[in-house]
């Protein structure tokens, strides 16, 4: 059975369309990424998938439940950790871990002990018992992640669950989130710019750009159906279509095109193709001025979807201002 | 059923550690009325303002003092109910009242902290019943209410106030009707706020229905004593009611009336029914999804 069932789902804020026709499936156990841009409408998925939004139209399935007209039952069997930080400030870490016990009927010698579990796990032990006012952002964070951890949901929403942490923290999250499907066969849906994370932790990924999926697959099949190698050229050339059809002529090269002003050529045998290339256009009086090469990565499939790059590094800065923005205020 | 109780009672002892832990909020909030309190209370002595000097009465004729003396008690007892109270005692006992509109208020309000911290979210996704959210807020408004209410009226006392109750149990009716006051302001102000998306429109709002809410009620003056169109506000003005109440039980000693009592606690208990229930109606539709 499909944990996730999502047909031709949409969500307009007024003109603006957040999700637009979204359509696909999550199985059960299976660990599931969303991958996109700021303002791609991942979010707004979740939000919807988790009840919190109602679709414009379409129609979301969560563990067998309508979110619309079951959203009683949907909340029930799933756990959101959301991308901005909710956890209670004025309560200590522990506290905010039995609060939320409490909203899901947790009993409570169990949720004490599920709580130190989590806790241990989240690297937080320490600063149980603290408030949670004084706890740095990424503790906040992994706060959060432990409350969505605590009542041992069927079906788990991550929204960008190590954005603003630091390279351990993160490595240590994906392992857990990890064996949360391995051990626990629990179904995760996670959101991410991070490519590097979609890459490590994902079964399948969805790429989502300007609120519609662009491509959906296992992230070894989307590399493949890159076919092969990037070179990208930096060419001296009075036309543009003369060069591309002269790179098309080699044999080992599969597709090639010019845009924002660099010729982007998918070949296979990357290492070996190349000198032929730059062989072949000098011959004809084109000289190289730059030359990159690639191994097929996401950011390369990303680029091959969407035409645009996906620049993880300023989408995090931003969102990790945002963040602190937030918890400014919590603070005010 | 028993899943509601628990849902409030542990959403209903989240907000009231976030109050009982922040002393300085607790401090704040009395510490206005206690202020109020002290100026217009001990500064503006309206009784005494109305008292005829001692030496004028000497001078007169004694059938003539004895006249004033009882024109005075009629005055009095017109405008403030009995003739021996003093207006701090006076404004004081109405001032408990105005300490149940503010808190009520402000707990009410919350809720759109609540909302914009990314709280309410969490809330939200959970299985917990929309109704529990509400009321445990409105539970919340209800015992930090009653809680600085006593505390106010403790201060008072320090401060001079004579109170006479009617009898062992007054205290406890004043208390009541203050609880009644405090469900029916508590969910009022929660159906507005669950609408309020910013901190500054819920500014807005309370700066708006603060203040008239206190004036145009008989917490710091008789009714008696205001024009025609104000007091027909005030007559319907609930905090009067309470205000009203509290004075029968705490103020008035023997001149007590009951008949008056029970129309305070009748019309108190029709206000609370109303607002609460309306109220949770309201705000639950404003806890849907958009
Ligand atoms: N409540 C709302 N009202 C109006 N517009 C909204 C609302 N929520 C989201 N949007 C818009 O919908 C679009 C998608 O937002 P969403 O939060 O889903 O993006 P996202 O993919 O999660 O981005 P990010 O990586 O920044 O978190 C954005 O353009 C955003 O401005
Ligand atoms: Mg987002």
């Amino acid at each position: 059975m499909s944990a996730i069932i999502v047909e031709r789902l949409v969500k307009s804020f007024g003109k603006l369309i957040a999700v637009n026709e979204a359509s696909f499936t999550v199985d059960e156990g299976e660990l599931f990424g969303f991958l996109g841009p700021n303002g791609a409408g991942k979010t707004t998925t979740i939000n919807i998938l988790t009840t919190l939004l109602i679709p414009s139209s379409g129609k979301a399935v969560v563990g067998g439940f309508d979110v619309v007209a079951e959203a009683e039952k949907v909340r029930r069997i799933i756990g959101l950790v959301p991308q901005d930080i909710t956890v209670d400030d004025d309560l200590t870490g522990m506290e905010n871990l039995m609060l939320h016990a409490g909203l899901y009927h947790l009993d409570r010698q169990g949720a004490k002990r599920r709580a130190k579990e989590v806790l241990e796990l989240l690297n937080l032990t320490d600063a149980a018992n603290r408030k949670v006012e004084t706890y740095s952002g990424g503790m906040r964070k992994r706060l959060e992640l432990a409350a969505g951890l605590m009542h041992h949901p069927d079906i788990l929403f991550l929204d960008e669950p190590t954005l603003g942490l630091d390279v351990q923290t993160r490595t240590a999250i994906w392992n857990y989130v990890k064996k949360l499907r391995d051990e626990l066969g629990m179904t995760i849906f996670l959101t991410t710019h991070y490519m590097d994370e979609a890459d490590a932790l994902c079964d399948r990924i969805a790429i989502i750009d300007h609120g519609r999926i662009v491509a959906i697959d296992t992230p070894k099949s989307l590399k493949n159906s890159l076919g092969g190698d990037i070179i990208e050229l930096e060419v001296m050339h009075n036309n543009p279509e003369d060069v591309v059809q002269l790179i098309n002529k080699i044999d080992s090269v599969k597709k090639a095109a010019f845009m924002d002003g660099l010729f982007r050529v998918t070949v296979e045998r990357g290492e070996e193709t190349l000198p032929m290339m730059l062989e072949t256009l000098l011959r004809k009086g084109h000289r190289v001025t730059r030359v990159i090469m690639k191994k097929p990565s996401l950011e390369e499939v990303f680029l091959e979807y969407t035409g645009r790059a996906l620049r993880a590094e300023q989408g995090s800065w931003e969102e990790a201002f945002r963040q602190r923005m937030i918890i400014q205020r919590a603070r005010a | 059923m028993r899943d509601i109780v628990v849902e409030i009672y542990v959403l209903l002892g989240r907000e009231l550690k976030k109050w009982y832990r922040s002393p300085f909020l607790l401090l704040m909030t009395i510490i206005q009325p206690v202020i109020w309190m002290g100026l217009f209370g001990k500064a503006l002595n309206l009784t005494g303002l109305l008292q005829v000097p001692e030496e004028l009465l000497r001078q007169l004729p004694p059938d003539a003092t004895s006249l004033i003396a009882e024109l005075f008690n009629k005055v009095m007892t017109n405008l403030f109910g009995a003739s021996g109270i003093d207006y701090f005692s006076y404004m004081s006992v109405g001032m408990l009242s105005i300490v149940v509109l503010f808190t009520s208020m402000s707990s009410g309000m919350t809720i759109v902290w609540d909302r914009r911290l990314g709280f309410l979210n969490k809330l939200l996704v959970s299985p917990v019943k929309r109704g529990s959210i509400i009321i445990s807020k409105v539970l919340s408004g209800v015992v930090r209410s009653i809680v600085q209410a006593i505390l106010v009226m403790l201060i008072a006392i320090a401060l001079g106030a004579r109170y006479s109750p009617a009898g062992p149990l007054a205290p406890l009716v004043a208390l009541s009707a203050l609880t009644l006051l405090s469900l029916g302001l508590s969910s009022l102000f929660i159906s507005i706020a669950v609408r309020l998306r910013s901190w500054e429109s819920q500014m807005a709002t309370i700066n708006l229905l603060n203040l008239p809410l206190m004036f145009a009620s008989n917490a710091l003056y008789p009714i008696k004593m205001m024009p025609a169109w104000l007091q027909a506000i005030a007559s319907v003005n609930p905090i009067s009611y309470a205000v009203d109440a509290v004075r029968q039980s705490l103020l008035m000693g023997a001149s007590m009336s009951i008949s008056a009592l029970l129309l305070d606690i009748g019309a108190l208990t029709l206000f609370a029914a109303l607002f609460t229930g309306v109220g949770v109606l309201v705000a639950d539709r404003g806890l849907r999804r958009g």
